[in-house]
């Protein structure tokens, strides 16, 4: 039982990292543009969260905790929505190539990441930032309600954040005019184009705001997962790619991402807490082909969607391709 | 007499081709206009602007008597204009109210719900039969046309223009369209059908305006008119183009085509039981409007389609029939061209078959020798030779033989590929719309590469538009309607009028029988 505890309470946290990633993904394949810079896009919101907090903490002598995480969170926003602006600039405006524009952001803010970590931070890439502990913040008295309150309620507040936004944008996609004219782009954007929807501006604001939503969970990883430490921020990579894999994996829709990613994060763990559950040790050098399952998994959601051929399972039909209005 | 739209002196042009010319025509209130016309003779362009897809460059147009600017298809429907395309402006996973609430006012609220209550009361009004929960990739070709007009009427269109309605439907589907139009005609609508089908222009119009060449032909009361004089009106005098028409020297029988029926994925026959012979040193031309299975035709003797079972194409090398010939159903593309039967296709994308792009005329000319000679090593100096002959012959205008084609001008790239062709030595040339596009020069020279291909002795299938050209280019032309072949008549004595009739009416219907 402590077991199956531990094991959840890993792989939350770890699965609102990769649900930020997907969800903003998803607002972003919507408009018909397919970001693989989310890696990146994380590195960007995750570093200049941290980065915001830490010179903020060190600069005033008695910082306040509430505008250190709001001033983190909105550093972590612009930061990503200026790497989705790149993209989108490049993608939308200059038509290139959606995937090799993607992979390039994804070196680039890596790349600009770890540069100005160890800049800004003079070599001090352990320091804590103290803004961690307002960020795992539980709530009062639930989270104290024995095995529910410890598992439902014992996050930080961006944990139950992610998941009202999931909500909201599946509100958004099925029931609002933006959400159906997002979709209409994504799908056939000449058709949208001639019903007088100005596909430019979605793409280019769809495209930014995913950026900025993938990039907060760069910020959750480091000031809450990660407990406010600039370091082993090799890992946000893997996290990116596994929330490009459960965009797939959601079929695009964000409501699944939901139950997807703590799926996610439950297989991520698997190999630490499985064996331990129906006592039966594991080699080692077993642990690395563990942690490919949620991969799998993806791979087996595609097949399975392939084979059933359901349109509503399918993605956006322009995904990929930059729009050109007919010459007029 | 009050008017729903009036034209006045439109014209459009792309590049130098010019697609309407001094264009004046009108639409009266409560009527059903049809616009008549050849392909290409600017019928859709027209429609376009009026749609607010094109600007014309000059011109101008009156909706209700007040002159309007229509720059986009947002304009269009604000001044109660509606146009329901060939290719239908719907998206495949949305539902039918979806699409509809797609094209609303921003300010208006979005509630599905009173969407569907508005668009089921235009529907009883009109009678028209449709799912509004349904998704659009599971409707019928005909479903997702009353879905765009109801769309359109949602959006309080008094104009409605359907581009080619009938082309896609069944004839009880053309009669339950009528109905709704004779419905929405009663309620005040104006609509303006394009169509070829003169039968249909008979049934279903109060008058009928022509175009001709990008030109205004006329306009005249459906009830004034008959069959021949639409098609007289509508092909215009023959034109003398002075090309060159060599008699066929010493023709033989090179391609037997027996009972070609050809499918598409959906089941339709594109080509329905067609039956002709070629010859050696002859033209055979092939007319119909666009999309009555040309293209299916040619592609079906290349290798490309798949013919139904009872399908034949028999191929005679030389005179000596019986021990040679070979039947060309169910051999591959490849091994059909090796016996010398060469598709030198221009479609609609010059780029889009038979050429790439990206690459220079060498390597575009290597695309069909590389798996010549038994070096690991591709030969490249023979097809440099070739493409650097072709660039001289031909006056190919390229910087050079490397140049990407798709840089070149369209004339130069359908010069390449003729070229192409024409240089591995066929037997059986294939060509459609080989001079689409060109200008006049360019085209006299095709056809006379053409014309030297026919004194050599090779049978020529030349797919055109153009009915002047066919019928002093050619020797013979087979007409196509409907995927059938409506006869074939002898170049030197038809006269346009019978070719414009072969194309727009089968001969069982005009016969009394049923198509």
């Amino acid at each position: 039982m402590d077991t199956l505890i531990a094991w959840i309470l890993r792989a939350i946290p770890f699965g609102t990292i990769i649900m930020y990633g997907a969800l903003g993904e998803i607002i972003t394949e919507k408009s018909g543009n397919l970001n693989l810079g989310v890696p990146g896009i994380m590195y960007l919101g995750g570093f200049a969260g941290f980065a915001s907090a830490y010179l903020y903490e060190n600069s005033v002598a008695e910082p306040n905790m509430v505008f250190c995480v709001a001033l983190a969170l909105f550093c972590a926003f612009i930061a990503s929505m200026l790497g989705g602006l790149i993209y989108s600039f490049l993608t939308i405006s200059l038509r290139a190539n959606q995937n090799v524009t993607g992979l390039a952001l994804t070196t680039f803010g890596m790349g600009v990441a770890n540069f100005f970590g160890v800049f800004i931070l003079d070599g001090r890439t352990a320091t804590q930032s103290l803004v961690y502990k307002t960020f795992q913040t539980k709530l009062p008295v639930l989270s104290r309600m024995g095995v529910i309150g410890q598992t439902v309620f014992g996050y930080g507040f961006m944990v139950y954040a992610a998941v009202i936004l999931a909500i909201i944008l599946h509100h958004v996609l099925s029931h609002t005019r933006t959400g159906l004219n997002l979709r209409a782009i994504g799908e056939n954007p000449a058709t949208a184009d001639a019903a007088g929807i100005s596909v430019t501006r979605y793409k280019y604001l769809a495209t930014c705001l995913g950026a900025g939503i993938s990039g907060l969970g760069g910020l959750y990883y480091v000031l809450d997962y990660n407990q406010g430490i600039w370091a082993t921020t090799g890992q946000i990579e893997a996290l990116g790619w596994l929330a490009v894999a459960l965009v797939i994996f959601t079929t695009w829709k964000p409501l699944n991402a939901i139950w997807g990613s703590y799926l996610f994060g439950m297989l991520y763990w698997l190999y630490q807490f499985l064996p331990t559950l129906i006592g039966f040790s594991v080699p080692g050098y077993i642990t690395d082909l563990i942690q490919m399952v949620p991969y799998l998994v993806t791979i087996a959601v595609l097949i399975v969607t392939s084979l059933r051929k359901k349109r509503e399972d399918q993605p956006p039909a322009s995904l990929g391709l930059a729009y050109f209005r007919e010459e007029r | 007499m009050e008017y729903a739209i009036e034209l006045r002196h439109i014209t459009k042009t792309f590049g130098s081709v010019i697609a309407n010319n001094d264009v004046s025509l009108d639409v009266r209130k409560g009527e059903i206009l049809s616009l008549l016309g050849e392909n290409g003779s600017g019928k859709t362009t027209l429609m376009n602007m009026i749609a607010g897809i094109y600007y014309p460059d000059s011109g101008e147009i009156l909706v209700e008597g007040k002159p309007v600017e229509i720059r986009s298809p947002k304009d269009a429907y604000a001044h109660g204009i509606g146009m329901v395309h060939q290719h239908f402006k719907l998206i495949d996973v949305f539902t039918a109210a979806e699409n509809i609430a797609l094209v609303l006012d921003k300010h208006e609220k979005y509630d599905i719900r009173a969407i569907k209550a508005k668009a089921r009361e235009i529907c009883k009004r009109y009678n028209f039969e449709i799912d509004l929960d349904q998704k659009v990739y599971e409707m019928s070709v005909s479903q997702k046309q009353t879905l765009e007009i109801i769309k359109m009427l949602y959006h309080g269109a008094q104009l409605l223009i359907l581009d080619e309605p009938t082309a896609v439907l069944t004839p009880q589907e053309t009669e339950k369209l009528f109905a709704v139009m004779r419905n929405m005609k009663a309620d005040g609508k104006s609509i303006i059908i394009i169509t070829h089908k003169l039968h249909e222009v008979l049934a279903i119009s109060d008058r009928v305006a022509i175009l001709r060449k990008g030109e205004y032909a006329g306009t005249v009361e459906t009830a004034r008119a008959t069959e021949s004089s639409l098609t007289e009106m509508m092909v215009g005098k023959k034109v003398e183009l002075n090309i060159e028409r060599p008699e066929p020297v010493n023709p033989h029988l090179r391609l037997t085509v027996h009972n070609l029926t050809v499918e598409n994925a959906e089941g339709v026959k594109i080509l329905d039981h067609v039956s002709f012979d070629a010859f050696s040193g002859e033209i055979l031309g092939i007319a119909g409007i666009s999309g009555n299975g040309q293209k299916e035709l040619l592609e079906a003797i290349a290798g490309l389609q798949n013919p139904d079972r009872d399908s034949s194409i028999v191929y005679y090398p030389d005179d000596d029939r019986d021990s040679t010939a070979e039947q060309l159903i169910g051999k591959t593309p490849k091994s059909i061209r090796d016996l010398g039967i060469h598709l030198s296709f221009v479609p609609e994308d010059r780029l889009g078959m038979g050429l790439v792009g990206s690459m220079g005329m060498v390597d575009n000319m290597m695309l069909k020798s590389y798996t010549e000679g038994s070096s690991f090593i591709a030969d490249r100096s023979a097809p440099r030779h070739l493409a650097e002959s072709i660039k001289k012959e031909l006056g190919v205008v390229t910087p050079s033989v490397n140049t990407p084609v798709s840089r070149l001008s369209g004339g130069n790239v359908q010069k390449v590929l003729v070229g192409r062709e024409i240089a591995a030595a066929p037997s059986v040339l294939m060509t459609a719309y080989a001079v689409r596009g060109l200008d006049i020069n360019t085209s006299y020279t095709i056809y006379h590469l053409l014309n030297e291909q026919k004194q050599k002795g090779v049978a020529i299938l030349y797919v055109g538009e153009d009915l002047d050209v066919l019928i002093d280019l050619c020797d013979r032309i087979l007409v196509l309607c409907g995927g059938k072949c409506n006869g074939i008549v002898d170049a030197r004595k038809t006269t346009k009028e019978e070719v414009g009739l072969l194309m727009t009416r089968l001969k069982e219907e005009q016969e009394g029988g049923v198509a």
